[in-house]
């Protein structure tokens, strides 16, 4: 659906804040391939200017299909997470079809630092970093800890399912990559034993945490992946070093270490979760992106996407390759 | 092959040309420019590093699966003996060939990526 968001922003506006509520500034910050992210502020006479986002589907979805959450599931779960204490940022509107403006929702906008490269490396961020790793562990105890919202609709996935999902994937590439082969076999072999399965955010990574240099993990953003399943999966995704930003030697996000952040986990209430099954999803991270460096070659190669970045990620394969080998050389 | 220019120069005159056009541009094609960049640097150094990896590679292929062959047919041999279970992380010699031929592929694609070797 074709919206012109800037001329329908102002009625939003006064719907949420009133007949004199006005649009005091609206910028589109990215375009993913199928979702927005708008920040907009609006004044309304004698009260404090409001900074939100709003967050849209841009392409059809097909929630029988796609591993994403449609937004009103992602309203559910933010609601859900936060009454654990989990910093998501507030829900403020689930949009209706009187907003005209598609699949949406707006949330508070959360004052700090997203872009991963900064938060591992510039010196504003120096006296939060030490204190990252255990936080996100808190996080996830929190997030872990929610009761699956029913009206989210979540789909599951333990190990084993996942594994197959990106295996099926592989096969159907025709891609022939040693590396990605021998890896999809050992994660079978070696597969962790089945646990409780709990809400997963399901792309906790550096890149999704809004920073804030005085305090640290301000807010968890990017909801759309999140399933049921293995803790583990969670606390692993975050060290794949994709994600580590030029730090490999700080495994989690590139600014801490393991023990932090399972430290912060089991403080805020988490199960313990051995260093080993950590690992395991690490590597099941990195082949699972590999992986989808590979789709990415493919939509472009089969003309559902013309953009010359997805040719080019197809070339990041080698990667996530490189660091399968030295999770396997390391026994995972 | 001809000399004057060589491939990969022709790749670096577009790659220096695109660079020049990029303060101008809006924030998307600007983005897309450096990755128009990005590409020309790995056709550059396929054309450059590429013979000598796949030679390299198809030499530690020949080594581990003890015969000769092009590097396509290795390769597609050693993915299958993997898939079957004929070969597994205990495999003498594997993990070594495989890191090695990792490593030239990564030269050519992402030189600058930091990994944990």
């Amino acid at each position: 659906m074709s919206v012109d968001v800037l001329a329908v922003l102002p009625a939003l506006a006064r719907r949420l804040g009133g007949e004199d509520a006005v649009l005091a500034a609206a910028e589109r910050l990215s375009g993913g391939a199928s979702m927005e992210t708008w920040a907009f502020s609006m004044e309304i006479p004698g009260q404090r200017r409001r900074d939100l986002i709003l967050r849209r589907r841009s392409a059809p979805f097909d929630p029988d299909a796609s591993r994403s959450t449609s937004l009103a599931a992602e309203a559910a779960l933010i609601r859900a997470v936060r009454l654990q204490g989990a910093p998501a940022p507030p829900l403020v509107h689930l949009c209706d079809d009187e907003d005209g403006l598609g699949e949406c929702h707006v949330t508070e906008r959360i004052v700090g630092e997203a872009l991963g490269r900064r938060i591992v490396a510039d010196p504003r961020f120096d006296a939060v970093r030490p204190g990252l790793a255990r936080q996100c562990g808190e996080v996830l105890a929190q997030i872990h800890a929610t009761p699956p919202p029913a009206a989210a609709e979540l789909k599951t996935a333990d190990f084993l399912v996942e594994l197959g999902r990106y295996e099926d994937i592989y096969r159907a590439s025709g891609a022939e990559r040693p590396v990605l082969e021998l890896a999809f076999q050992h994660l079978k072999a070696s597969a962790p034993e089945p646990v409780d399965l709990v809400l997963l955010h399901g792309d906790f990574r550096n890149g999704n945490l809004m920073i804030s240099p005085e305090t640290g993990v301000a807010a968890v953003l990017d909801w759309e992946l999140s399933h049921i399943g293995d803790p583990a999966e969670d606390l692993g995704w975050i060290c794949v070093n994709s994600w580590r930003f030029g730090r490999p030697d700080r495994p989690v996000g590139g600014f801490g270490d393991y023990a932090d952040l399972l430290a912060g986990y089991e403080a805020a209430g988490g199960r313990p979760v051995p260093l080993r099954r950590v690992r395991a999803w690490q590597a099941l991270g990195s082949l699972k992106w590999g992986v989808m460096c590979l789709m990415m070659y493919l939509s472009w190669s089969g003309g559902t996407e013309a953009s010359v970045e997805r040719p080019m990620i197809g070339r990041r394969v080698s990667e996530t390759e490189i660091d399968l080998i030295h999770l396997l050389e390391a026994g995972l | 092959m001809i000399t004057h220019p060589r491939t990969e120069e022709l790749a670096q005159a577009v790659a220096r040309w695109v660079d020049e056009l990029r303060p101008d541009l809006d924030p998307r094609n600007a983005f897309l420019a450096r990755v128009a960049v990005n590409v020309l640097g790995v056709i550059g150094r396929e054309l450059t590093l590429g013979p000598a990896a796949e030679a390299a590679a198809t030499q530690r292929l020949v080594v581990l699966l003890d015969h000769g062959g092009g590097y396509a047919e290795l390769n597609g041999e050693l993915c299958r003996r993997l898939r079957e279970g004929t070969m597994d992380v205990a495999s003498p010699g594997l993990l070594a060939a495989l890191k090695a031929n990792v490593l030239d592929q990564l030269a050519i694609d992402q030189p600058n990526y930091r990994h944990e070797g």
